[in-house]
């Protein structure tokens, strides 16, 4: 009989596929640093589109999967992220790149309220609550005549060309000056999915992640070991919508054109995120990254059938609700138990040798 | 006197809000499910009776006594084979899946029907009045209240004075137990949604005869009712007129204002309730 000495036992959290993930996850990052080098300008937008979508399904992913708070009012913060960006940039003449920072922050202070009021709502009723006021913030924005009202307004040219770093980008590149603001924007949108991908899983793996999933799981429970469930739910709520709003900032600031219907519309920044994520599987990180590629190849292909594209992506929603709820990411993990962001501990046995045993 | 009348307008609304509330308020009470696609079935109902009405040349009015049993058989379909798979403590499940029906039916009206904006005719009955004192008093207006005042009265007498009802409470309390008791919780379920889906008919019905409909007015009668059954408190039909009412009187005081105001204000008086009586003036379930 040997005692295996306790301190030789290590709690791990990474896996051999999540070291190897994170080597091709670095080669893809530098690639699609490099991208504007070797892609083409339409490839570049496509690939702005997936990357913003991508960040907004991670931060409802944090919300819904994560959190246990399942909002349908997400417009409310990609549309006062955007206003803010038009807000500051057109009446106080910030440059729109730092106004992204700004429509994050102006999110952030809207989720104060919105949380105050969608907490007392358990549940289901949570998620008509944020849907509420999301109408609420729209309506009120539609009466903002300085900033076009029902109609929007749009970003001057005298403010597009000023745009921080563009010059630099155009001789860099030898583009003209509308190349260049798709290139500033895709980076801006890679950076702040990086962030945000990152914020998600270092949260995730720290105590407070932890405390997270307590709740998410059990609210009772984890109240009775001392998780201050409240303070979790009003941390994620607040994060969720700064990031929220700084995507829709910096996505508006690319369109460069804006009217309350689009800002805060339900289907294009709720609905659709929430079937990225489902579909690729809630609750994990690598989830909204197959959803949202699955969702880009969808819409390409269904692109010319109007209403029929999304009656598709319903019906897929549906499906996978129905019959693979850890949607499709779940159900390659669960049969190879690969995971690309581990954030379970697991217990590692030390290596027992030979000589040790007859000994 | 003009207020009068902005109020009596409000109250009259308030019936039609009570009326898209009242499905709502029943499947909640019964089996703690929300339905997101509940303002897009209304929407679908309302086309249903169109439908009737030009294939057959049918009055809304009888076009509806031939819509209902099809919405109920829908109903229970849909309760039976897809909502009761996701019943149960994870609330994620079953508003996922009503949230993608409510996109599906959105967008196959709009590929059935297209977006032009419908009525269905009523041979005048939509613009007759009448004279209480000083105030004119719509036909319609008044008929929806009298018709949600009567929803909720035959709904409470299902509820208290028959075998169904009492099934509906029993499994409301305890599904585990009522099925000792030889009731089938899968089954009771069903039924509760295909009477909604009669409710939702009869409020397609005052839908469709009131105002224009397309297929994406859905999401905001489901606000509206929403706003009626958290105001009204949850599980009491009673309340839920009452919140109904209180939504229609908010929205027509709102708009005697500024016209621009009208649904805005309606919102607002929602979360007002929801800071002074966050369970509703009349909660009932304990949830």
């Amino acid at each position: 009989m040997t005692l295996i000495n306790a301190s030789s036992h290590r709690v791990e959290i990474a896996t051999s596929a999540s070291r190897l993930a994170a080597i091709a996850g670095f080669v893809i990052v530098v690639l699609l640093f490099a991208a504007p080098a070797f892609v083409s300008r339409r490839l570049l937008q496509d690939l702005f589109f997936i990357l913003t979508m991508l960040g907004l399904a991670q931060c409802w992913n944090l919300l819904a999967g994560y959190g246990g708070l399942v909002s349908i009012g997400q417009q409310a913060f990609v549309g006062i992220g955007a206003y803010a960006l038009f807000g500051t940039s057109i009446l106080l003449g910030v440059n729109p790149v730092p106004a992204i920072l700004i429509g994050g922050v102006v999110a952030a202070l809207l989720a104060i309220p919105t949380a105050f009021f969608a907490f007392r709502l358990a549940g289901a009723y949570f998620a008509i609550g944020t849907w509420v006021i999301a109408e609420i913030v729209r309506l009120l924005v539609a009466q903002w005549k300085m900033l076009g009202g029902g109609t929007g307004t749009s970003l001057p040219n005298s403010i597009r060309r000023e745009f921080w770093f563009t010059e630099t980008i155009q001789d860099l590149f030898g583009v003209r000056a509308a190349a260049s603001r798709d290139i500033l924007a895709y980076w801006l949108a890679l950076i702040l999915v990086l962030s945000v991908i990152g914020g998600i899983y270092w949260l995730l793996r720290s105590r407070r992640g932890l405390a997270l999933s307590a709740v998410r799981d059990n609210l009772q429970a984890a109240r009775s070991v001392g998780v201050d469930a409240l303070r979790m739910r009003w941390f994620v709520f607040i994060s969720a919508a700064f990031g929220t709003g700084m995507i829709g900032a910096l996505i508006y600031m690319q369109k460069a054109r804006i009217s309350p219907d689009a800002a805060f519309s339900v289907q294009d920044w709720t609905a659709y995120v929430i079937f990225i994520v489902v579909i690729g599987g809630i609750g994990t990180i690598e989830g909204p990254i197959i959803g949202v590629l699955v969702f880009f190849i969808l819409q390409a292909l269904l692109a010319d059938f109007g209403s029929w594209y999304l009656m598709i992506l319903g019906v897929i929603g549906i499906a996978v609700m129905l019959f693979a709820p850890r949607g499709l990411w779940g159900l390659f993990s669960d049969r190879t138990g690969i995971q690309l962001f581990p954030i379970r501990r697991r217990l590692v046995r030390p290596m027992i040798s030979n000589d040790k045993r007859e000994g | 006197m003009i207020w009068v009348n902005t109020i009596v307008q409000g109250i009259l609304l308030g019936g039609l809000y009570a009326l898209f509330a009242a499905g709502l308020s029943l499947v909640f009470g019964i089996m703690r499910l929300v339905n997101l696609a509940h303002g897009d079935l209304i929407v679908l109902g309302a086309y249903l009776i169109l439908l009737l009405v030009t294939l057959l040349g049918l009055s809304p009015f009888v076009a509806v006594l031939v819509a209902a049993p099809a919405m109920f058989a829908l109903g229970w379909a849909l309760q039976r084979y897809m909502l009761n798979r996701v019943l149960g403590d994870d609330i994620l499940p079953p508003l996922l899946v009503t949230f993608g029906l409510s996109i599906v039916l959105q967008n196959a009206l709009l590929e059935g029907f297209s977006a032009d904006s419908q009525r269905l005719p009523t041979a005048g009955l939509a613009s007759a009045s009448i004279e209480l004192g000083a105030i004119n008093v719509g036909v319609l207006p008044l008929m929806t209240l009298v018709t949600a005042v009567l929803v909720i009265v035959v709904l409470n007498q299902i509820f208290y004075r028959t075998r169904l009802g009492r099934a509906f409470r029993a499994t409301s309390d305890d599904a585990v137990t009522a099925s000792l008791m030889g009731i089938k919780p899968a089954n009771i379920f069903a039924v509760a949604t295909g009477i909604a889906m009669i409710i939702v008919t009869i409020a397609a019905l005052y839908l469709g005869t009131r105002a224009n409909f397309d297929p994406s007015v859905g999401p905001a009668r489901l606000i509206y009712a929403f706003e009626a059954v958290i105001i009204g408190g949850l599980g009491s039909l009673w309340g839920t007129l009452l919140g109904g009412i209180i939504i229609g009187l908010a929205q027509t005081l709102g708009a005697a204002i500024n016209p621009e105001w009208q649904i805005l204000s309606g919102h607002i008086a929602f979360l007002l309730v929801l800071l002074v009586r966050p369970r509703g003036l009349f909660p009932r379930a304990v949830d």
